[in-house]
């Protein structure tokens, strides 16, 4: 353990002195954040006509929206659509974090030294793992409190706000957000001990992005059911991609081709 | 303390096989500085590599500290210490933190005690909490030697230690690793400096994929050149030279004349102190004025152009 916490404060000041890295981490969630915000809070000001309405009427076949008036529902429609963005948000932050975090050493020629120190490829892979991944945990977490509490003045009424605290947004914020960091760091770590380049890292990691991008516009165009059933599904999906990219990150990272390739 | 049986490590490029040491046989004995000599890409950053347990073995089999390789790599980890060609420092971060992070990861017992101790004996102490990215090059160095010495290792991998170093940097990193030839450890030192590898090496390997030879500076000397008297003579006569041949035990005299008329005879021999005093005797005899009498010393460079060119001196060198 003393290990992985050596590790996890290295990472951890290193980045704080990164001011890339770091306004990644911290500006990121936040303008993230303002999206659904404005969302909500232009939504609560504009008029509903009954051709909205029936552009919506898909969507409002969700039993959540019943029994709303036709503002509270697109109110609540809009917003919850933008909880995509708060799943996007665990995988951006860890992935530029992960990218760094081999390929960084490699280029800064830290990474001999450390895989020269007694510390096995899973305590340094779990080290750097956990440390690119409680900031993106944390900064969605601290997002997803900025936005309730915006949510608290902007939602034209209770039953809207309730929506964002019903245990849909529960089960993503609180289940599927830590196992997408997980998944998000294990394929940043994983692109990162296979590539020299951070820029290349970073985008190749990025790309992770995808899948969760259909799921938004899928929800946007009314195609995919966004519903506590849809997260545990998408939870256990990803809980497995967990296990074996945790495990090909281990086999993957080869201390001797990444000494004696990289260049 | 140190061992290889037939070491070999191949690398692929492009589908061929490259081979970076092949058949590598070398004892390094305990608390000795080896000096490990080669050109670029003669293998000698990848036999410390093998010898840290960075990368594996392709053939043959090394033993650390009397730990085999390949088998208990965490453990040699531990009691090895090893500077790699450049710092990898973790420059965001300050001197003190550096080291502290590897004392860690080293499970060193007094983390604050050891990281004060080499920081003060390598002269960084006043600039501990200042970033490793700020510091000169030579300061750098130091702080990686530090860190390789943290945990307090038996074996120490030194690979080109002065190579990127100004003068006065080089010359302060050369004085340390001299102090701690006293400390009982086992040094491997990859150089290219053969002044530093001739001041700080009990015994010198010159390396090329295989060992081209091995032993100390001095009798590799022999071996190549064997021992030389160089008396320096007034003036040149051919009588002289003759004389000299004439005695028993020498091997052979070269004359060299000067514009000034005086001239060295350069008297190849089996043993100086012995066969000195006769020599001069003879030459005083013949009507010599002989100003100086010294022994030819060929510098290790000599010593390693002619390894390089022409392999291992016969019935000697290589192990």
């Amino acid at each position: 353990m003393k290990k992985i916490r050596t590790i996890i404060g290295k990472e951890w000041a290193d980045m704080r002195r990164n001011k890339l890295v770091f306004y990644v981490v911290v500006l990121v969630p936040l303008l993230m954040t303002a999206i659904p915000v404005v969302m909500l809070a232009i939504m609560g000001h504009v008029g509903v006509s009954q051709n909205d309405m029936n552009e919506l009427g898909r969507m409002l076949d969700n039993p959540l929206f019943v029994d709303m008036s036709p503002i509270e529902a697109m109110q609540s429609v809009m917003a919850s659509n933008m909880l995509v963005l708060f799943l996007i948000m665990p995988l951006m932050v860890p992935v530029t974090i992960a990218s760094y975090s081999i390929v960084g050493e490699k280029i800064s020629r830290s990474l001999e030294p450390l895989l020269a120190t007694p510390i096995t490829t899973t305590q340094l892979l779990l080290g750097k793992a956990f440390a690119a991944a409680a900031p993106g945990v944390v900064m969605t977490w601290l997002s997803y409190a900025v936005f309730l509490v915006f949510a608290y003045f902007f939602s034209v009424s209770t039953r809207v706000f309730g929506i964002f605290i019903d245990p849909m947004w529960l089960i993503a914020m609180f289940v599927l957000v830590p196992l997408l960091t997980v998944m998000a760091v294990a394929v940043g770590i994983i692109v990162s001990s296979r590539t020299s380049d951070p820029r290349a890292a970073e985008q190749l990691g990025s790309l992770i992005i995808l899948p969760l991008m259909v799921l938004y516009i899928g929800a946007m165009a009314g195609f995919i059911m966004l519903n506590s059933t849809t997260f545990w599904l998408s939870s256990l999906i990803t809980l497995l991609l967990d296990l074996g990219l945790g495990y090909f990150g281990v086999v993957l990272f080869q201390r001797e081709t990444i000494l004696t390739r990289w260049k | 303390m140190i061992r290889t049986e037939r070491l070999c490590k191949y690398f692929q490029s492009n589908g061929s096989e490259v081979r970076a040491v092949d058949g590598l046989d070398l004892e390094v004995r305990e608390g000795e500085v080896f000096g490990f000599l080669g050109p670029n890409g003669a293998g000698k950053t990848t036999t410390v590599r093998i010898l840290a347990c960075l990368i594996g073995i392709t053939k043959g089999r090394a033993w650390v500290n009397n730990l085999e390789v390949g088998q208990v790599d965490l453990k040699i980890r531990a009691q090895v210490g090893i500077l790699t060609e450049s710092p990898g420092l973790y420059e965001r971060l300050s001197a003190r933190r550096n080291l502290e992070i590897f004392a860690n990861l080293y499970d060193v017992g007094d983390v604050p005690g050891q990281v004060e101790k080499y920081l003060r004996l390598l002269g960084l102490w006043e600039r501990r909490d200042a970033e490793a990215g700020a510091f000169s090059k030579g300061m750098k160095q130091k702080l990686s030697v530090a860190r390789a010495l943290l945990h307090e290792p038996p074996v120490l991998f030194l690979d080109e230690p002065t190579s990127a170093l100004d003068p006065e940097a080089a010359k302060t990193v050369r004085d340390f690793i001299e102090t701690l030839r006293g400390q009982g450890r086992t040094i491997f030192l990859c150089t290219h400096n053969l002044d530093e590898a001739e001041r700080l090496c009990d015994r010198i390997a010159v390396f090329r994929q295989k060992l081209i030879a091995v032993d100390t500076p001095e009798a590799l000397r022999r071996q190549l050149f064997g021992r030389q008297t160089v008396v320096h003579l007034a003036r040149h006569d051919e009588r002289f030279a003759a004389a000299v041949r004439g005695l028993t035990d020498v091997k052979h005299v070269d004359v060299v004349t000067s514009d000034d008329g005086g001239g060295k005879l350069v008297i190849s021999l089996n043993d100086p102190a012995a066969q000195n005093p006769g020599i001069v005797q003879t030459l005083v005899g013949q009507g010599a004025q002989v100003q100086f009498v010294n022994e030819l010393r060929h510098s290790l460079e000599d010593v390693y152009l002619s390894l390089m060119q022409n392999g291992a001196a016969p019935g000697g060198g290589a192990q």
